[in-house]
């Protein structure tokens, strides 16, 4: 089966910015795949370059076999959600749901049909009769999602669409959104700068960063896997520690890092050359371990005293001052052996597949 | 006494002046000339029949209402397309246009009717230019006409069809085009589905405002028209200050205003008026 989306060799040069840098990315069909990246990494461009509205310094967009590069929004067939939802001020609701109807000449008795449908899909059946600005934020949403969908387009785009809304919201939006994606079958294009969302909503995570893909995978994957610093950066917290490598062993990797040797279980697709390489560890706050007595199991460890302990109910959040330097640390608070507080001194351990070695790209 | 009476008082002294002011050079005048109109010659609404029995007085009254009709059309197509393209052209550029349409503001509106004058007349640069090309045979009638005198009032109305449009749009959410193209509009449909209903009420505030200014319009109709199209305010002044007939010159002065005053009830029910003036 053709992907949905395919851009291939896809640059936007705006005067001397390249926004996007020959991008090459295949979206499979059916798939709900999130578009992640800091502010200005390209990402919107990029979404907008598939909608249409910005046209491609170079390269080609296809949509299954189709060439789309130079076909105009209007022909393209997509459904699109913009920021802010770009809800019709002046039509009501129900009349912002058909337009994409009405503009197919379909027949008055027919789109009200259609919208009817629609109105029960988003959850809002009784409120076809009322203007855009009547409606709470969430309501206003589901709008815009009815209206991009209604005319059955093969893929939605959507441009960080819960931004505008409040994080509790936001929650019950995602999980509607999850929700209408699986019902429908529909391709979901999802751009965002918030990687709670992607993580939560995602089959597939696609990271831009200064007009390119740094690295795209599962939620799973990108988390737990991280090719580089800005990945591991980006998507969670980590700590960072420069070290070198000192062996490569059958299932381990041996760093190096001030006084201590680290072993890290040796895992797919981990970029390093060969002994004395340079390299970044990182370290997932909540992968990491606080014991009062020299743990005996695990071969990673070392000695620190608590700068800073902060209780936050289902977790201690923990700043730790060690001779590698400052290390966060999150520890479930019924499972801690012990009750961090400041000026303690305290033994920090993590197992050897918590660690992830990391191309330095900063 | 508080502070907030004190605060209060100073208020309503800075207010003294200009309430005076008005008040005498004003508001006494202009209850003088509703005065004069029902009482000179003779008190009674004799002056007011004229406006029915007069061949003369209906000609200048519909003469401006359609020279003012006209104007308010061209400025509100003009003035449009000038608002749109400063809101979608660079900024740097649309900086540039707006400065130009305010420079308008500056002239002196004597100076521009001297300026067409100059520029329309039978020996002026249009004419000599067309004739000199061969395209015509003989000078064109461009000015101390119909023609002349809309083209002087479109271009003195321009700005003030400008700004209101340019007011509203501005409030139109650029993602409303885009969105409709989205759905399958062509950039057509997009523009009169969605764009043009947005822009309703900027159409409606700059429409008031032209038709208004246009209705009493003196200096430019007065020039360009050159005695021979003749608009109402040109004709009240005559009245006045030619022929000495103040009952007729304030009956009408006291029509146009009633008119006027009409106009804004009627379209209060569409529109805040409030919004129209910048008020709100």
């Amino acid at each position: 089966m053709p992907a949905a989306v395919r851009l291939e060799r896809v640059a936007k040069r705006y005067g001397d910015h390249l926004a996007v840098d020959d991008l090459s990315l295949e979206i499979e069909a059916g798939r709900f795949v999130t578009l992640l990246g800091p502010s200005g990494s390209g990402k919107t461009t990029l979404l907008m370059m598939m909608a249409g509205f910005v046209q491609p310094t170079s390269g080609a967009i296809y949509a299954g076999d189709r060439d789309i590069t130079r076909v105009p929004p209007e022909h393209r067939e997509f459904g699109m959600v913009f920021q802010g939802y770009a809800l019709f001020p002046n039509m009501t609701v129900a009349e912002n749901i058909g337009f994409a109807l009405r503009i197919r000449k379909m027949e008055r008795d027919a789109v009200a049909r259609e919208v009817n449908r629609m109105l029960d899909t988003v959850r809002l059946t009784s409120l076809g009769a009322r203007l855009p600005r009547e409606l709470s934020g969430g309501q206003q949403q589901r709008v815009a999602l009815a209206r991009a969908l209604i005319f059955n387009p093969k893929v939605l785009l959507l441009d960080e669409p819960l931004s505008a809304l409040d994080k509790k919201l936001r929650a019950g939006l995602q999980e509607e959104l999850r929700d209408l994606h699986q019902r429908l079958g529909t391709t979901f294009i999802f751009v965002t700068h918030d990687q709670d969302e992607a993580l939560s909503m995602s089959d597939e995570i696609v990271i831009i960063n200064r007009g390119h893909i740094v690295q795209r995978g599962s939620p799973k994957e990108l988390y737990d896997r991280p090719a580089s610093h800005f990945v591991a950066d980006f998507l969670g917290r980590s700590n960072f520690v420069d070290g070198t490598i000192a062996a490569i062993e059958d299932d381990a990797i041996v760093c190096s890092i001030g006084p201590h040797r680290f072993r890290q279980a040796a895992a797919r697709g981990t970029p390093i050359g060969g002994v004395g390489d340079k390299v970044v560890l990182g370290l997932r706050p909540e992968k990491l371990a606080l014991s009062g007595t020299e743990p005996a199991d695990t071969s990673n460890r070392l000695r620190g005293e608590v700068i800073k302990a902060t209780y936050e109910g289902a977790d201690y959040h923990v700043r730790l001052a060690t001779d590698i330097g400052s290390m966060q640390v999150v520890v479930p608070v019924w499972r801690s052996a012990i009750e961090p507080a400041a000026g303690a001194h305290v033994w920090l351990s993590w197992t050897s597949d918590a660690s992830v070695i990391l191309r330095d790209d900063r | 006494m508080s502070g907030d009476d004190r605060t209060a008082r100073v208020y309503w002294l800075l207010l003294a002046a200009p309430v005076f002011l008005l008040a005498f050079l004003y508001l006494y005048p202009l209850s003088k000339v509703l005065w004069l109109s029902v009482t000179v010659p003779t008190p009674g609404f004799g002056n007011f029949a004229k406006l029915y029995t007069s061949d003369a007085i209906r000609h200048i009254v519909w003469t401006t209402a359609r020279l003012s009709a006209i104007t308010t059309f061209i400025s509100l197509l003009l003035g449009y397309g000038i608002a749109y393209a400063v809101l979608h052209v660079r900024q740097r550029h649309a900086e540039l246009l707006l400065f130009f349409v305010l420079l308008s503001f500056w002239l002196s509106v004597l100076i521009r009717a001297f300026a067409w004058l100059t520029l329309l007349q039978n020996r002026g640069l249009v004419n000599t230019l067309l004739l000199d090309w061969g395209l015509i045979d003989a000078p064109l009638t461009l000015v101390r006409n119909e023609f002349g005198v809309v083209l002087g009032m479109v271009h003195y109305m321009i700005p003030f069809a400008v700004l209101p449009l340019y007011a509203n749009m501005k409030g139109i959410d650029p993602r409303l085009v885009p969105a409709a193209r989205g759905l399958g509009a062509t950039p057509g449909e997009a523009f009169f589905k969605v764009y043009l209903p947005m822009s309703v009420p900027g159409l409606v505030s700059a429409g008031i405002l032209v038709f208004v200014f246009s209705l009493g319009f003196y200096v430019t109709p007065a020039l360009l028209g050159g005695g021979k199209t003749i608009m109402i305010a040109e004709y009240i002044a005559v009245q006045i200050t030619d022929t000495l007939n103040w009952g007729l010159g304030t009956m009408l002065a006291t029509s146009l205003l009633l008119t006027v005053f009409g106009l804004l009830a009627v379209m209060s029910f569409f529109v805040d008026l409030r919004k129209v003036f910048g008020v709100k």
